[in-house]
């Protein structure tokens, strides 16, 4: 019987010729990430094993990204817990504030993650590294810190869900669209304990930053990981940052799946995910009627070049709506960088929009825009839970940067058509 | 292993982030996470969970983000076993790491309600309502997976084994 990517990917590091879903594997880790909330607990643990060194300092990533700059005392804390311990274990992929970036827009960006890796993270949107054609999948700090310690971690291999994309997006729809629409069909346990798989022929429409957010939300349809083949498109995204050798894997044509998905990428529409769950999607043409109070532009989802080109190019020339904070934040340096040099901060200044230094912040109701009781946002972010963004009577309608960037300027949900 | 409590029931895709909220997650302290546990919720947890020992949930129990604080947060409340429908992944393997006992068993999870006196036997996987008088079966904790329990999570359990 064929196996799929995933199953290939596993395999191989395991050692073993092949795999079946539901059999354990003991694989060999290629990265093991952990972040300012995440690794203090895997660090603790660590110590708690009686573990002294990681299994190797090349192969670990220490990313301060949710609550840096150090928003209070009590995260300053624990930033230097991991500062601390990156320092004493001589880790390599440690970036201080200044030279980091939200994880998983900096870790694939710098070319830290490639195809056929396998990649644990104490942080569930680990899934994103999919886009590239790599295993990886999120898991608690308690698994990382056996991750740091020994360079393996067991799975149990994955049944699939293939989800076959056709034909090509219409103008202003995006990766988040398909994300949201394909969540909206499955629902927040739909692929549980599965690999999301995605092919045909509409890959090669998506560019790598869709493929990043639409891999980046997997876990929002319950899945271990999501996967795309490494076509032509991620093989010259990687050019430019891959230097060590890497495995693409395709699926075998026999490859056994759970259940098949078929999105005809012509016919999707500009997608929103009401409150509260990525599950309550509709239209956002639908949606004209829900006013709001905060825009964010941003995080691991939607923090990349093409989401703030994207955002940027709605905004010019246009307001943001009085009494409306749009807050747009750039995923790494490298992209604020190329926002300033491409003018893209002038266009979000003018409007009248807060452009921030790379964080997670909002999303997870950290800091740089929690919202109050009664107030609603419209958010390129990917979870629209009870609080998540702030008081537990705030609301987080989920969108792409063309969407939000047109409520920003509307003070409702809007389509860029209706500024454009 | 055998758990006896009255039962704390919750309905489907309750999420890491109302289990214990971001905001709190500055802290690695599991008494200070087990105090704002489920407050997004259930303003009541930390009362019901002085006598209540056993949460009984739908289905996706604590989807969304990977934190291992939640798990922390509902064992450091006091709570010693947890019956779903379902799981969310990264959550159950969490779980089992801080030495939570999870149980996955639909239909139990769909006819315990709140306030039931509840008994589960981790080794048969015998679940009985005893307000009800109904029984369930469930697949059992495999022997290692009790030891970790036992141990109080994984980190003890490989410190034990590196020391034997």
């Amino acid at each position: 019987m064929g196996m799929t990517m995933t199953q290939k990917i596993l395999a191989r590091a395991a050692g073993v010729e092949s795999c079946r879903a539901g059999e354990l594997l003991m694989c060999r880790l290629d990265l093991v990430l952990g972040n300012d909330i995440t690794a203090p607990v895997a660090i603790n643990e660590f110590v708690k094993m009686g573990a002294t060194k990681v299994f190797d300092p090349a192969k670990i990533a220490l990313i301060p990204d949710h609550f840096v700059p150090n928003k209070d005392i009590k995260s300053a804390t624990m930033a230097k817990q991991m500062r601390d311990f990156a320092r004493a274990q001589k880790i390599v992929h440690y970036y201080e504030v200044g030279r980091v970036g939200i994880e998983h827009a900096l870790l694939p960006e710098q070319g830290i993650v490639a195809p056929g890796e396998v990649i644990i993270g104490a942080d569930s949107h680990t899934c994103t590294y999919g886009a590239v054609g790599a295993f990886s999948t999120g898991v608690g700090s308690t698994d990382m810190a056996v991750g740091m310690a020994t360079g393996e971690c067991w799975f149990k291999v994955p049944e699939a869900v293939k989800v076959v994309l056709h034909g090509k997006m219409k103008p202003w729809v995006s990766g988040k669209d398909v994300i949201l629409h394909l969540i909206g069909e499955i629902g927040v346990d739909g692929a549980l304990y599965q690999s999301l798989e995605f092919t045909g022929e509409g890959v090669k429409e998506i560019d790598m930053d869709g493929r990043l957010t639409i891999a980046n939300m997997a876990i929002e349809a319950g899945a271990k990981n999501g996967i795309f083949p490494v076509d032509d498109v991620c093989k010259a995204y990687l050019a430019q940052r891959v230097s060590r050798p890497w495995t693409a894997f395709e699926a075998d044509e026999d490859a056994e799946y759970a259940k098949v998905v078929e999105i005809n990428l012509d016919e999707l529409d500009m997608t929103v995910s009401l409150p509260h769950l990525p599950e309550n999607t509709k239209p956002a043409r639908e949606c004209t009627d829900l006013a709001i109070d905060q825009v964010v532009i941003g995080s691991c989802t939607n923090g990349r070049i093409s989401d703030m080109r994207v955002a940027a190019k709605i905004l010019k020339g246009k307001k943001v709506a009085p009494y409306v904070r749009c807050i747009v934040i750039p995923g790494t340096q490298q992209v604020v960088k190329t926002c300033l040099e491409e003018g893209l901060v002038d266009i979000f200044i003018d409007a009248g929009a807060i452009f921030t230094m790379p964080t997670c912040g909002p999303c997870l109701g950290g800091h740089c825009g929690v919202l109050a009781d009664g107030e609603r946002a419209v958010s390129t972010t990917n979870r629209n839970f009870v609080g998540r963004m702030g008081h537990t009577g705030s609301e987080v309608i989920l969108a792409s940067p063309a969407v939000s960037a047109a409520s920003a300027i509307m003070g409702r949900v809007a389509t860029p058509e209706e500024v454009m | 292993m055998k758990v006896k409590s009255t039962v704390i029931k919750y309905g489907d895709h309750v999420d890491t982030d109302v289990i214990i909220p971001a905001r709190y997650l500055n802290t690695t302290d599991h008494k200070e996470l087990a105090s704002h546990c489920m407050e997004d919720i259930d303003s009541n947890f930390k009362a019901k969970s002085e006598t209540s020992k056993i949460i009984v949930a739908g289905r996706n129990f604590g989807c969304g983000s990977s934190r291992e604080h939640a798990p922390i947060a509902i064992k450091a409340s006091g709570i010693q076993l947890v019956i779903a429908d379902s799981f969310a992944r990264i959550f159950y393997r969490n779980s089992i790491d801080i030495g939570l006992p999870i149980v996955e068993c639909p239909a139990a999870a769909a006819a315990i309600a709140e306030g039931h006196e509840v008994e589960a036997d981790l080794d048969s996987g015998v679940i009985a309502d005893l307000s009800t008088g109904e029984t369930f079966t469930a697949a059992p904790l495999p022997p290692f997976i009790q030891e970790i329990v036992n141990c109080g999570g994984i980190a003890n359990y490989v410190r034990k084994k590196v020391q034997a």
